[in-house]
C-alpha cells in the first residue's frame, strides 16, 4: 500500500543527479519524503520530526548531499539513526537473584497479552530449560483465564488459575505462595487488558506491582498501534515504570513505526515480537532488523532463521545425496515442497527478501497465488507409492494419468507438465553431479541447459504450455 | 448512567484532545505557513494519515484564498465541512434481508473486539424486538467460543457452536440451517481474527462467504470489519484487503473510549469509499451506538462543553 522509505528517497534523489550543487530546497524536500515514510509507517509525529531533524543535520554535516549517491548514503543514515533509537543490541529478559522472577504483562485490550504470556511460558521452558508458572489474573474478560489454561496445556506449562471469584490481588499472592512451594523460577503474570486512563485499573496494576516486586514489567504493544502509542506506552511507563515491551502481531504487513514511538517515550528495550498466533511464534526484537523493516528493505536475516528453523538439517543432507545419486524422487521433491510451506505463507516470505518488498505491491491483492503448488501437491498426492519413486510408470500409462488426474482434481495435461518438468529438474540435478566429479563436458552441458531462460515449474514450455 | 451520556463521554476523550489543541491553536491568530504546520500536526496526530491530512489542508488553503478569510479560527467550519464531505458520502444504513434471516459476517484482524461487538450487536437487536442467534465462527482461538457463550447468555440469545479446531466453514452452514428452521431474524456470525496479508486465512474467509451465498443467494447482507481506533494506517491496508477478501460493507469503529483518536476512518472513507456503521464506547453491553457523521466530526469541534 505504501511505497518504502528507501524507495522514495532513491526516486527523490535520482530527480536531483547531476544538478551539480544541492539547493536548500532539495534537502527540505528529501527531508519531507523522510517524514512522510515515516508517518506513513506510523511513528508518531513529534517523534518522527526529531529524527527528520536529526537525519538532516548528520547528511549536511558530512557533506554527502552532492555527491552521485546521495539517495543511497541519506538511506544508510536514516538506518544507522533508526538502528539507534530501536537500541543497538538485542535485550535479554532479567532474571532474579532470588527466585522466583516475576514478570508482569500489561497492556491495552487486544494488545495479546494472554498469547504473548503463553510464549514467554513456552520460550522459558523450551529455550532456556526454566519452569514458568503462567498465572490467570485478568479476571473481567469473559473466558480470558480458560484462554491461558487451555494455551498452558498446549504447550505444558503450568498455569496458576483460582478463577475469576477471586480478586486480581489474591490470585497473585496464591500464585507466589504457590511458585516458591512448587519450585517454579518464573511466575508470569497475565493482567486484564485496561486503557490507560481509566484509574481503577491502573491502581489495580500497581497494587499488583508492589505485592509481586516484578523483575520485568513487560509492556504489550499491538504492531499496529497508530499515533497513540506514545500516549499509552508514557501512562504505563509513568504509573509502572515498565523494563521492556513486547511488540505483537509483527507477522502482519503493517511497517511497525509504533516501535520507535514507544521505545522513544519509553527509553525500554522491545525484548520480543510475536510473530504468529501459534505459541513458539515468538522472537526476539532486533533492531537492526525492524529498521530495515520501517524503511521498507526486506528482513534477509529473519528469512535465512526461518528456513534454518523449518529445514530438518539431517533431512537435507540426505535429500542431497539423494541429488547426487540421481535417485531423487516425486516422494522427495514433495517433502521439500512442504517444507518450504512450513515457513509461512510465500508472500510473507517474499516480504523479506530486499527489493521484492516493493515489487510485491504489484501482484494481485491477497497476495502471491500458492494455487500451483497446491496442484503439484495433489498431484503428487494423488499417486502410488510406487508411482512417487519411477514417474516412468505414470508416463507410460495413460489410464494411470488419467486416474492420477481425476484423483487430485486436475487434468491429464497438468499431470503431463508436472512429470516433463520433473524430468527436466533430474536432468539437471544429474548435470551438476557430473560437474562435482569434474568434467569440462558436462559444464558445456550444463552451461547449454541453464541457457534456456526456464525453471523448473516456472512454467512451461513453448507451444505445449496451457 | 443513560447510554447518550457514556456515548458523550467516551466521545468527550476524543474530542478533548483534538478540540482542545485545535480550537487553542486557531484562537486569535492569523493565518501562515506556521498556522498550516501546525494544523497539519493536529490531524496527523489524529491518525488522519498523511494523504487525507494533505488533501485536508489544501481544501482549507484553497478556501482561505478564495474567501480571503481575516483570521486562523474562520478555517475550522472549512475542516469540518470537508471531513463531513468524506464521512457522510457513503449509506451508513444496515441492509436487512427481504425475507428471512438477515446474516451479519464481522471480521477483522486480531485482538480488535470481534466478539465482544458481537456481544453488543445481538443485544441491540434483542431491545429492538428481533430474534437474534449467534454462529461461533471463531474456532481456532483458545476459549474464544467460551468467550461468545458468555456474551451469548448475557445477551440471551442462542449460540451455534462446535468444538474447537472444527471447520469454520461449517459451523456457519450448520448456523444457517438452524437460524432459517427457527425462522431467525437477525444472524450474527463470528470469525477468528485473521491477518490480512495470510492468504491461507483469507481463503477460509472466501470459503464463509460462499457457503453463505449457497445457502441463501443475497447472504451475506452485511460484512462488517472492526477497526480498532488505536490502529494506524494499516487499517487501510486492513479494510482493502477484507474489501477484496469478502465484500466488505462497513465498518465498526471500536474502543473510541480510550484516547485514541480513530481518524483513520477518514482515509477508510475516503479511499476505499467504506461507511462507518458502527462504534464501540467501552465494555458494557449497551456501548455501542450507530455511526453519525456529522456528529462524529461535531464532536471533534464544538467549543462547548468538556
Amino acid at each position: 500500500m505504501f511505497e518504502s522509505l528507501s524507495g522514495r528517497l532513491q526516486t527523490a534523489f535520482s530527480k536531483l543527479r547531476g544538478k551539480g550543487r544541492l539547493s536548500e530546497t532539495d534537502v527540505n524536500d528529501a527531508m519531507r519524503e523522510i517524514r512522510r515514510a515515516l508517518l506513513e509507517a506510523d511513528v508518531n509525529h513529534v517523534v518522527a520530526k526529531k529524527f527528520v531533524d536529526a537525519v538532516k543535520e548528520r547528511a549536511i554535516g558530512q557533506d554527502i548531499l552532492q555527491s552521485l549517491t546521495a539517495g543511497q548514503q541519506v538511506v544508510s543514515i536514516v538506518n544507522d539513526e533508526l538502528t539507534r533509537l530501536l537500541g543497538e543490541t538485542q535485550a535479554k529478559l532479567e532474571r532474579s537473584a532470588k527466585p522466583p522472577t516475576v514478570v508482569m504483562m500489561v497492556g491495552l485490550q487486544g494488545a495479546g497479552k494472554t498469547t504473548a504470556t503463553a510464549k514467554l511460558g513456552r520460550f522459558l521452558a523450551t529455550s532456556e530449560h526454566r519452569r514458568p508458572l503462567l498465572v490467570a489474573a485478568d479476571i473481567y474478560r469473559p473466558a480470558a483465564i480458560d484462554q491461558l489454561v487451555a494455551l498452558g496445556q498446549q504447550i505444558g506449562v503450568s498455569v496458576w488459575a483460582p478463577g475469576a471469584t477471586l480478586a486480581p490481588v489474591e490470585i497473585v499472592r496464591t500464585a507466589l505462595d504457590e511458585a516458591r512451594r512448587g519450585g517454579y523460577d518464573y511466575v508470569l503474570i497475565d493482567t486484564a487488558g485496561r486503557l490507560h486512563i481509566d484509574d481503577v485499573l491502573m491502581n489495580e496494576l500497581e497494587q499488583l506491582q508492589q505485592l509481586s516486586d516484578p523483575e520485568e514489567i513487560l509492556l504489550v504493544v499491538d504492531a499496529m498501534t497508530g499515533q497513540d502509542a506514545v500516549t499509552v506506552a508514557q501512562s504505563f511507563h509513568e504509573a509502572l515504570g515498565i523494563t521492556g515491551v513486547v511488540l505483537t502481531k509483527m507477522d502482519g504487513d503493517t511497517r511497525g513505526g509504533a516501535a520507535l514511538s514507544v521505545r522513544h517515550v519509553t527509553g525500554c528495550p522491545i525484548k520480543f515480537v510475536g510473530t504468529g498466533e501459534r505459541p513458539d511464534a515468538l522472537e526476539p526484537f532486533y533492531p537492526d532488523r525492524m529498521a530495515s523493516r520501517i524503511l521498507g528493505m526486506g528482513d534477509v536475516l529473519t528469512l535465512i532463521e526461518k528456513a534454518q528453523a523449518h529445514f530438518d538439517e539431517d533431512q537435507a543432507k540426505i535429500l542431497e545425496q539423494k541429488m547426487r545419486n540421481n535417485d531423487f524422487t516425486l516422494e522427495d521433491f514433495l517433502s521439500q515442497l512442504q517444507q518450504v510451506k512450513k515457513m509461512g505463507p510465500l508472500d510473507q516470505l517474499m516480504g523479506m527478501i530486499p527489493g521484492l518488498g516493493g515489487a510485491l505491491k504489484h501482484l494481485p491483492q491477497g497476495g502471491v497465488d500458492e494455487k500451483p503448488l497446491k496442484r503439484i501437491e495433489a498431484i503428487i498426492l494423488s499417486m502410488s507409492p510406487e508411482e512417487r519413486v519411477k514417474p516412468e510408470l505414470v508416463e507410460k500409462s495413460s489410464s494411470r494419468r488419467v486416474r492420477i488426474a481425476k484423483g487430485s482434481g486436475t487434468q491429464v495435461k497438468d499431470v503431463n507438465q508436472l512429470l516433463r518438468q520433473f524430468g527436466e529438474m533430474r536432468k539437471m540435478m544429474k548435470q551438476f553431479s557430473a560437474m562435482g566429479k569434474g568434467g569440462k563436458r558436462s559444464m558445456a552441458g550444463l552451461k547449454n541447459r541453464l541457457g534456456a531462460p526456464r525453471m523448473p515449474f516456472g512454467g512451461g514450455r513453448g507451444k505445449r504450455s496451457r | 448512567m443513560g447510554i447518550f451520556d457514556r456515548l458523550k463521554q467516551g466521545l468527550t476523550k476524543t474530542r478533548k484532545t483534538f478540540q482542545d489543541t485545535v480550537a487553542t491553536l486557531v484562537h486569535r491568530r492569523s493565518i501562515d505557513a506556521e498556522l498550516y504546520d501546525e494544523l497539519e500536526e493536529k490531524l496527523l496526530a489524529a491518525d488522519i494519515g498523511f494523504d487525507t491530512t494533505t488533501a485536508l489542508l489544501e481544501r482549507m488553503k484553497k478556501e482561505a484564498r478564495r474567501q480571503s478569510f481575516q483570521t486562523a479560527d474562520q478555517l475550522i467550519p472549512v475542516l469540518k465541512e470537508a471531513m463531513d464531505e468524506i464521512l457522510t458520502a457513503q449509506d451508513h444504513a444496515m441492509h436487512t434481508a427481504a425475507q428471512g434471516p438477515t446474516v451479519i459476517l464481522v471480521v477483522g484482524v486480531n485482538g480488535v473486539g470481534k466478539t465482544t461487538t458481537i456481544g453488543k450487536l445481538a443485544h441491540r437487536y434483542t431491545l429492538e424486538g428481533k430474534r437474534v442467534m449467534i454462529a461461533a465462527g471463531d474456532t481456532f482461538r483458545a476459549a474464544a467460543i467460551e468467550q461468545l457463550a458468555v456474551w451469548a447468555e448475557r445477551a440471551n440469545v442462542p449460540l451455534v457452536r462446535q468444538a474447537i479446531g472444527s471447520d469454520a466453514a461449517a459451523v456457519i452452514f450448520d448456523a444457517v440451517q438452524s437460524a432459517r428452521a427457527r425462522q431467525v431474524d437477525v444472524l450474527l456470525c463470528d470469525t477468528a481474527g485473521r491477518l490480512q496479508n495470510k492468504s491461507h486465512l483469507m481463503d477460509e474467509l472466501r470459503k464463509i462467504v460462499r457457503i453463505m451465498k449457497r445457502e441463501i443467494p443475497d447472504a451475506p447482507h452485511e460484512v462488517l470489519l472492526v477497526v480498532d481506533a488505536t490502529t494506524g494506517q494499516n487499517a487501510l491496508s486492513q479494510a482493502a484487503m477484507f474489501k477484496e477478501v469478502a465484500d466488505v460493507t462497513g465498518v465498526i469503529l471500536t474502543k473510541l473510549d480510550g484516547t485514541a483518536k480513530g481518524g483513520v476512518i477518514l482515509p477508510i472513507s475516503r479511499e476505499l469509499n467504506l461507511p462507518i456503521k458502527w462504534i464501540g464506547i467501552g465494555e458494557q453491553i449497551d456501548d455501542l451506538q450507530p455511526f453519525m457523521a456529522s456528529s462524529f466530526s461535531e464532536a471533534l469541534f464544538s467549543p462547548q462543553e468538556s
